[in-house]
């Protein structure tokens, strides 16, 4: 069934920020198999000249679609979860994630798709600290398959 | 905070060697509750072939993921990377044995910048798959 294209546009916030922890960035990093100081010890983090610990790039996916996940299983979408795959995923970095860090996420429904037999949905997410300052940004495709069909 | 690779000493169409990321069941099961995806085709391989798959496959994060480790060992600081972004273009099989996939990693500094920055585009395989496209990096060096 295609998605229903009235979502495109809507932007969503999770309820509250999302606070980042030195457990959770190093939980994540090893979860991913990188054992890099800077991921798992404040002190190497500090050597090498962050604030505390940072975090790895693949990190805002951890968090970036909180927001959105009730519109994604919104029966009025139409979005069948078992069929979803990842199509695409990009980020742009205007500084590192770090410990402390209490981030704002607001994600808006970009685009919706056909390709082929396939449904493409894209959300953005702007991701900034509770002061406003710009963190990065998340472009998140996801694909369901034979949506279209 | 800052890359460890000088931007005079990089070269348009330098090669990163590559690196091999092994993948097993296991590590799909940390990766699901690191990240919060515990989407059943990355871990239940009953509900992956019943939706058309060939048996449990990869978070396709997962395998962004080691690209990421890819380039951050390379330019030496995670926070060098001001830009990343792949398109998953196959999947990363991962059977049910104590050896599971290996996803092997190239790299070759495709652009030089101005700005001291670099373009690294990524080649992502596993066996006869490439398993990213359109990955690419833009990575700010010293």
């Amino acid at each position: 069934m295609p998605l229903n294209r009235d979502f495109v546009g809507r932007t969503y916030q999770a309820s509250a920020p999302y606070e980042v922890s030195r457990v959770k960035i190093s939980e994540f990093a090893t979860a991913i198999g990188d054992d890099n100081p800077i991921y798992h010890d404040r002190q190497a983090a500090v050597a090498a000249g962050h604030p505390d610990v940072v975090a790895p790039p693949t990190f805002p996916i951890v968090f970036s679609l909180l927001g959105t996940g009730d519109a994604l299983t919104d029966p009025a979408l139409g979005l069948d979860f078992s069929m979803v795959v990842h199509g695409e995923q990009r980020f742009e970095y205007e500084r590192p994630i770090q410990a402390g860090d209490e981030l704002v996420c607001s994600s808006t429904i970009a685009e919706i798709r056909s390709v082929g037999r396939n449904e493409f949905l894209t959300v953005r997410s702007d991701v900034h600290t509770t002061s406003g300052e710009l963190v990065c940004r998340t472009y998140n495709i996801i694909v369901e398959r034979g949506g279209a069909a | 905070m800052a890359a460890t690779v000088k931007y005079d000493d990089v070269e348009t169409g330098q090669e990163i060697p590559a690196a091999e990321y092994r993948v097993r069941r296991v590590d799909l099961v940390r990766y699901a509750g690191a990240s919060g995806d515990f989407n059943p085709i990355h871990w239940n391989e009953r509900h992956a072939k019943a939706v058309g798959l060939p048996d449990v496959i990869a978070h396709g994060m997962y395998t962004m993921a080691q690209g990421g480790r890819f380039v951050t060992d390379w330019a030496g600081d995670p926070g060098a990377v001001v830009e990343y972004g792949v398109r998953f273009s196959s999947m990363v099989v991962v059977p049910d044995d104590d050896n599971g996939a290996t996803i092997t990693i190239s790299g070759i500094v495709e652009e030089k910048r101005e700005d001291k920055r670099v373009v690294v585009t990524l080649t992502a395989r596993s066996g006869d798959s490439r398993v990213l496209s359109k990955a690419r990096a833009v990575v700010q060096l010293t």
